[in-house]
């Protein structure tokens, strides 16, 4: 129990106490805490355990790079605790440890770390196999669980455009949206933290000659104030995409999708340590972190603190740290000399400043209890603290730049990348590498001003600080000195992949799964590849980054994902006689995305044994069939015809007004790819049907042909499926039923044959009727408006009863299946796969018939498509035992392989038993042979038929 | 130096000496003027063309000339699974192959691959998705392979996880498996496959570009480089997504479009999915690496793309496709995500064999589904390459299949839909 | 996500179109007359260009017209929309 809370201070409100749970322990925090920031002033030292080793870790950051503090609330793992915003009966857990991150039974892993370097697993588990051993492996590996019946809660997707986005309200952020917005452009202003100010939260200064807190309250309420800015908390940016996207996630729910003429980049810098022995334990600290958790949340690491830098910026948590009234043991400076105003400013403060020394190794088991120093000379001595705060230096947060476009360029000065040139990202403030209040306050107004407005920079003076002396590992074992804490990666380990050759920045990525957890290396990065470029002898310049790709922090999947989910994933199309087929006990599937009622079972009836039924109703009597997905496109113009032609293997330009004709569409590769009735109304107009599927596809790709190729022909294309309701009657009392319901056209067989077309009206109702069928039965499909759909399919139903008619039965999409498949027509999808081409399935005649192109007709002249052994589309009828005759069942050749497949397949209540269609070898050549089908290791013996089960003829067509 | 040899014996005597005695998994070597073999490429495809070049025709005088970093293209940039359920008889015989090196991989190359077959769940959502499960099994079983047809109880019991409601988005019937299929880890592949064909004497040239073909009578006899020229009596092109661009300084064209293909990475979290699982209503295909992370796929980026990174509307669709099969991982966030470039072929299958240019020979046109294929790959343009005869597995999948239009439609065998 | 700027609508989000393909793919005047060769490299080989590619584009959720689109395939920069039937523009790459 080593931090507390600070008596007074931080920007919490003490009126607001919180309780939370954390490992098992309840605690109290406050109003305006982050859990990380409670367990901190709570005492709690070690907060989780490695995920390789199991060492004890304690908080290490204060934000989105926080490597150790991973923490479980509720069904959500691996969260950061230094961004999850405390609030009453909080309950949290350590991950990857048992029974506690204090005494973890894991920890024994430890003992063994010596024999377990990085990329071990390539080398050993080879035997008996990996299998044998990925259990284990796994079982040790993950961090938090998941709840399997947890239910997230629902995102958002929403979208924003703007003249200028900010990205990033530190002191350079504010100043540019100050200026960007001035004269009344939009600006959005999107900040991580639920307060604006960024390091003036931590570090307050004087800005316009006020107290930079009354500066941030006045520019927060000028920015407020404007009607066309925005400004969103606790919303982090986490992605550039193509064409100036940018995605930020606000509140862990809402994914904004924003588009700005500008966007400007003032996400400041994340620190990075300096690796030395044991820098892991718990109490030792990125110095940033210290301090912001001291000015921020009034929360103390410790009582006793050592400072280790190579830097001036880092000496403001040692002046922090004594004005808290806390002791300083001493300062450690890496550099030969610290003079500058802040090492200056800290000596005054009466602090022990020790330069040209380094910590070379920390002391204490679970929690930091000293370190041992190193002088220039060589000597070495021991100091007590049980806090130390370490600064290797600060790394411009520039991922999103990169992402934008933009290229690194290393400053030697400052020992970290910096912005070069490109992206469509303008980076400003600390992010850029400046330092000072006072020159990112002017940077970011001078970016936000080259876009709009003028007035003058809000003005600060820079504190001056001097340079920074480049160190990655100060010494001490490398095997125990850290890079990266979140994967366990240890300075020895950079050594190992450089010794055994992965030396490029990826390879070492990959090797040691450096910089690949939830903190994403965002402190370990730059300290990973520069000790790479040491041990290999390149410059950063040469190791160069990894690639930065989104998301720059993890975003929870609920937000991403929006409203899509459940009924809302993929929507499916409703029928426009919907609620007549639920009224009827319709048992709805899903076909090409629409919900149509495969069957309607009776009351404790099956499916299968509906869909007989049903089946044999339409051949006895009749049934209806709501067969509105079917495709329809109006097809208009002086050229329709020769269009058409092109598009069909049958030549359609020839078709008689009120007629119809069957016909395939083929691809230009010459494979089936759709089938339909085509309908000419008129001299200049078709109305082409398509399978539902292929409504939209068939439709675009008329569209193409005539915008892209065929330019010349004047034909115009209205795709009109949903347009309209259609309704089938079909069976042999189909025409006295639709007679009852009443109709202006004459429907006897010698006015209104089958392949026919009139225009009319039905039960008084203005209908498109068609002579056309599926089922092999007489059949009219009626076409009306689609909103009175519902009122035709009554009509027809109701005109039954007053006919004195049977009514006829309502029958889905499985009975329409086995109708056809007892009449042998083809359904594209089911028996043509994309492999099949028109005289594979019997249409070999009818493109002999064209001497003109068509689409796909050259494709079809190719040898594969004319050689022997192609698979052709026949009958099956079962021999004896008829299990295997099922969809899916292959034919056995004679070498063991696959003779064919069994395309379609249904109980036949004509037949009296199983049929089927197949796709076999040569199957045309093979009529009356008998074969075995298998499926999955049950046989079936059956004969080969012409396709074609009912009424060959034809005769009940008529 | 102790010889390199990978065992849990070495690494405790390697150990004891702090791993300072680890030599290079492979050497760095500057390329000789001349070779036997080029490979251009140090994909996995490249490195096991090298390996295999050496190790079964006994041609070890051979480079592989990479521009980057090996591995660092589609090889490290995919979602690691290995299967063989394939629907067409030539399409099985080339991935089981494949999938029957990859069972002996980690102990012919020494290198641990970590080849998990934790098995490869496709799901069935409707009966129509069931029948063609059934008609893929059956074939798969024909062809020799493992696959069982699940029914809902069945892939209920596997996937506890699954969303098995009735009113689900996309209900599940069934599904079929290939209990081979699974997962290997893909850097390794690269790196084992360099590290055994270096030490058979092949030459692993790193930042090595291919800027273009010497060209003598006719015959490709070498490759220009941002390392100079470097002659060969024979060269290997296997560059995936970037087979184009090479074939066009040879001066041929290639039945090839590069897509970006993301793939994503959860937070690390326990065990908790245990099979390979692929919803075709989606696409989206799901596993668990050892490190705990969920991996993602989906479908490919929307319009033709060189530029390994995604587009969002990509990543927005596959992630509410899995949370269509898997709600509770609503609760995980996105960590990483990525993208390679594919090669995309009209028929789906790979372009394995002699290229219209003499003394060139290509290995392209793996699309999405390189990774599982690469020591068929390796061992089929090996094979090409020492023999100037096209193995019997690559038969079906030369270039000339275009011109007879002798397709070998893989996505088209999955039928259209209604 | 790229910004689109339709000939006939202006900028729209890529979510609207769908893209078909390379674009002045000269598809033979007599197919019949075509032999396999020139068949199939008309209805497979492309320029898969690395860099500015032409490709058309169809505008789905908006007007439903195609038009073509200069693309730099690694950048995504459009360097120029025009017609179906319009040449080849010039762009420096």
């Amino acid at each position: 129990m080593t931090g507390f809370r600070l008596a007074a201070g931080g920007r919490i409100d003490r009126a607001r106490p919180i309780a939370f749970r954390y490992d098992g322990s309840w605690h109290q925090g406050f109003a305006g805490d982050t859990l990380a920031s409670a367990l901190l002033a709570a005492g709690v030292d070690t907060v989780g355990r490695s995920f390789k080793y199991h060492r004890p870790r304690g908080i290490f950051a204060a934000g989105p790079e926080e490597p150790n503090a991973i923490v479980q609330v509720g069904p959500r793992p691996d969260l950061k605790a230094t961004q999850v915003p405390l609030a009453e009966g909080l309950e949290a857990t350590p991950v990857n440890c048992w029974p506690t991150a204090r005494f973890d039974v894991g920890a024994a892993i430890g003992l063994a770390k010596r024999f377990l370097p990085a990329g071990f697993y390539y080398k050993t588990f080879k035997w008996p196999d990996w299998n044998w051993w990925e259990p284990l492996i796994r079982r040790a590996a993950g961090l938090g669980r998941v709840d399997p019946a947890a239910t997230a809660p629902a995102g958002q997707r929403r979208h924003l455009h703007c003249e200028v986005l900010v990205i990033g309200a530190g002191p350079a952020g504010i100043a540019a949206a100050l200026a960007a917005g001035a004269d009344g452009r939009r600006v959005v202003l999107v900040e991580q933290d639920p307060l604006l100010g960024g390091s003036l939260l931590v570090d307050p200064g004087e800005i316009d000659g006020m107290p930079s807190d009354l500066w941030l309250r006045q520019a927060e309420a000028a920015l407020a104030a404007r009607p066309r800015t925005r400004i969103l908390r606790r919303t982090t940016a986490f992605g550039c995409y193509d064409h100036g996207l940018v995605a930020a996630v606000e509140r862990e729910c809402i994914v904004w999708k924003i588009r700005a003429a500008r966007v400007v980049l003032a996400s400041g810098t994340v620190e990075r340590p300096i690796a030395f022995q044991d820098d892991d334990r718990p109490g030792i600290m990125l110095a940033g972190a210290v301090r912001a958790y001291l000015g921020r949340w009034a929360a103390a690491a410790g009582r006793q603190l050592v400072l280790f830098t190579n830097n001036d910026d880092a000496y403001r948590t040692a002046l922090a740290w004594a004005e808290a009234g806390l002791a300083v043991t001493a300062v450690v400076d890496a550099r030969r000399s610290a003079d500058g105003m802040l090492p200056e400013a800290a000596r005054a403060a009466g602090i022990a400043v020790t330069t040209n020394a380094v910590v070379e190794r920390a002391h204490g088991r679970s929690r930091v209890a000293g370190v041992t120093i190193r002088d220039g000379a060589g000597g070495t001595r021991r100091l007590a603290c049980d806090t130390l705060a370490v600064s290797g230096g600060r790394d411009p947060a520039l991922a999103l730049f990169v992402q934008a476009g933009g290229a690194l360029a290393w400053h030697d000065g400052l020992a970290a990348f910096v912005p070069g040139d490109g992206g469509y990202v303008a980076p400003t403030g600390a992010a850029t590498g400046l330092s000072g209040l006072g020159s990112a306050l002017a940077h970011g107004h001078a970016v936000g001003a080259t876009i709009a407005g003028d007035g003058a920079p809000p003005q600060a003076l820079d504190t001056p600080e001097g340079t920074i002396l480049a160190m990655w590992h100060a010494g001490g074992d490398p095997a125990r000195s850290w890079v990266d804490r979140a994967s366990d990666v240890t300075v020895a380990d950079v050594g190992l992949a450089a010794r055994e050759g992965y030396v490029s920045v990826e390879h070492y990525k990959r090797y040691t799964t450096g910089g690949m957890s939830p903190d994403q290396g965002k402190s370990s990065a730059v300290l990973a590849l520069s000790l790479l470029g040491r041990e290999t002898k390149r410059t950063p310049t040469e190791v160069g980054t990894t690639r930065f790709r989104p998301p720059w922090d993890p975003v929870p999947i609920a937000a991403l994902i929006g409203a899509d989910r459940g009924p809302l994933l993929r929507p499916v199309l409703h029928l426009p006689a919907d609620d007549r087929h639920r009224a009827r006990g319709a048992l709805f599937e899903e076909y090409g995305g629409w919900m149509r009622p495969a069957c309607y079972p009776a009351p404790g009836e099956s499916r299968e044994d509906a869909i007989r039924r049903e089946a044999a109703v339409v051949r006895a009597h009749a049934g209806i069939f709501d067969a509105s997905p079917l495709g329809k496109i109006d097809v208009r113009g002086p050229d329709a015809g020769r269009f058409l032609d092109r598009m069909y293997i049958h030549r359609l330009s020839t078709l008689k007004p009120g007629r119809l004709r069957y016909s395939l569409a083929t691809g230009e590769n010459g494979i089936v790819v759709d089938d339909g009735v085509v309908a000419r109304l008129g001299a200049d107009r078709f109305l082409v049907g398509t399978t539902s599927g292929g409504a939209q596809r068939m439709a675009e790709s008329f569209e193409e042909w005539l915008q892209c190729e065929w330019t010349d022909l004047d034909v115009f294309v209205t795709p009109v499926t949903q347009q309209w309701g259609v309704v089938n009657l079909a069976g042999p009392r189909a025409r006295d039923l639709l007679a009852a319901a009443g109709s202006d056209i004459a429907l006897d067989g010698t006015a209104f044959p089958h392949m026919s077309f009139r225009d009319g009206q039905v039960a008084g109702i203005p209908a498109r009727l068609a002579r056309v069928s599926f089922t092999g039965e007489c059949s009219f499909e009626v076409s009306v408006p689609a909103r009175r759909t519902a009122e035709l399919w009554d009509a027809l139903i109701a005109a039954a009863a007053r006919a004195g008619i049977p009514e006829p039965s309502p029958f889905g999409v499985e009975a329409l299946m086995t109708l056809r498949i007892e009449k042998g027509y083809l359904h594209v999808g089911a028996d043509t796969d994309g492999t099949t081409y028109p005289a594979d399935c019997g249409f070999a005649d009818a493109v002999a018939r064209r001497s003109d192109d068509f689409v796909g007709r050259r494709s079809m002249r190719r040898e594969d498509a004319l050689r022997a052994g192609r698979h052709q589309l026949v009958g099956l009828l079962p021999v004896g035992d008829d299990a295997a005759l099922v969809s899916g069942a292959h034919l056995v050749a004679t070498d063991g392989g696959s003779d064919g497949h069994v395309s379609s397949a249904c109980w036949s209540p004509a037949v009296g038993g199983r049929i089927a269609l197949a796709m076999v070898r040569d199957g045309r050549a093979r009529l009356d042979e008998a074969v075995t089908v298998e499926n999955l290791g049950r046989w079936t013996r059956a004969r080969i038929v012409r396709p074609v089960f009912v009424d060959p003829e034809g005769a009940r067509l008529a | 130096m102790p010889r390199s040899t990978y065992s849990a014996l070495s690494l405790l005597r390697h150990g004891l000496t702090r791993h300072r005695t680890w030599r290079p998994a492979w050497r760095r070597p500057d390329p000789k003027p001349h070779y036997a073999a080029i490979i251009v490429g140090g994909g996995g495809h490249g490195l096991a063309t090298a390996y295999y070049l050496a190790k079964t025709h006994g041609i070890t005088d051979v480079a592989v000339l990479e521009k980057g970093w090996i591995g660092g293209g589609n090889t490290g940039r995919n979602t690691t699974v290995v299967r063989s359920n394939y629907y067409f008889a030539e399409s099985g015989r080339l991935y089981d192959l494949a999938l029957r090196l990859y069972e002996g991989l980690s102990r012919e190359l020494d290198f641990n691959v970590m080849l998990s077959q934790r098995g490869m769940l496709m799901l069935a959502h409707s009966h129509h998705d069931m029948e063609f499960a059934r008609r893929t099994a059956n074939a798969i079983r024909r062809n020799g392979i493992d696959c069982d047809l699940l029914d809902r109880d069945a892939v209920a019991r596997r996937l506890p996880l699954l969303d098995m409601s009735t009113d689900a988005r996309f209900p599940v019937l069934g599904g079929y498996r290939q209990g081979r299929g699974g997962v290997a880890r893909h850097d390794a592949v690269a790196w084992g496959y360099a590290r055994a064909a270096d030490r058979l004497g092949v030459d692993i040239v790193q930042n090595c570009e291919v800027l273009g073909f010497i060209v003598e009578a006719g015959r490709i006899v070498g490759v220009e480089t941002t390392r100079g020229a470097i002659r060969a009596d024979r060269v290997g092109l296997a560059v995936a997504g970037h087979s184009g661009q090479l074939a066009a300084k040879a001066g041929f064209r290639l039945p090839i479009t590069s897509y970006a293909l993301q793939a994503f990475v959860s937070e690390p979290v326990k065990p908790i999915l245990d099979e390979v699982v692929l919803s075709p209503a989606t696409g989206v295909y799901v596993s668990q690496s050892d490190k705990g992370e969920l991996v993602i796929g989906g479908g490919l980026d929307l319009h033709p793309s060189y530029s390994q990174r995604g587009n969002l509307p990509t990543a927005e669709n596959v992630l509410s496709g899995l949370v269509g099969m898997f709600p509770c991982f609503a609760n995980l966030r996105l960590m990483r995500s990525w993208g390679g470039i594919v090669d995309v072929v009209p028929d789906s299958s790979p372009i394995i064999g002699p290229a219209p240019v003499y003394g060139l020979y290509l290995n392209c046109g793996w699309g999405t589904g390189g990774f599982k294929a690469i020591p068929a790959g390796g061992t089929l343009l090996a094979h090409l390459m020492a023999t100037g005869e096209q193995h019997p597995i690559a038969r079906p999948f030369g270039l000339e299949r275009f011109r007879t239009g002798a397709l070998v439609d893989e996505a088209a065998a999955s039928g259209i839909p209604h | 996500m790229l910004l689109i700027p339709c000939p006939w609508c202006g900028l729209r989000d890529e979510a609207e179109f769908h893209c078909g393909g390379e674009s002045h793919v000269v598809r033979p005047p007599d197919p019949d007359a075509a032999d396999d060769a020139a068949w199939a490299a008309y209805l497979f080989d492309r320029d898969n260009a690395k860099g500015v590619g032409f490709e058309r584009w169809l505008h789905r959720h908006g007007c439903g017209r195609w038009f073509n689109v200069a693309r730099d395939t690694v950048t995504h920069e459009i360097r120029a929309v025009y017609g179906m039937t319009d040449p080849r523009p010039e762009t420096a790459s």
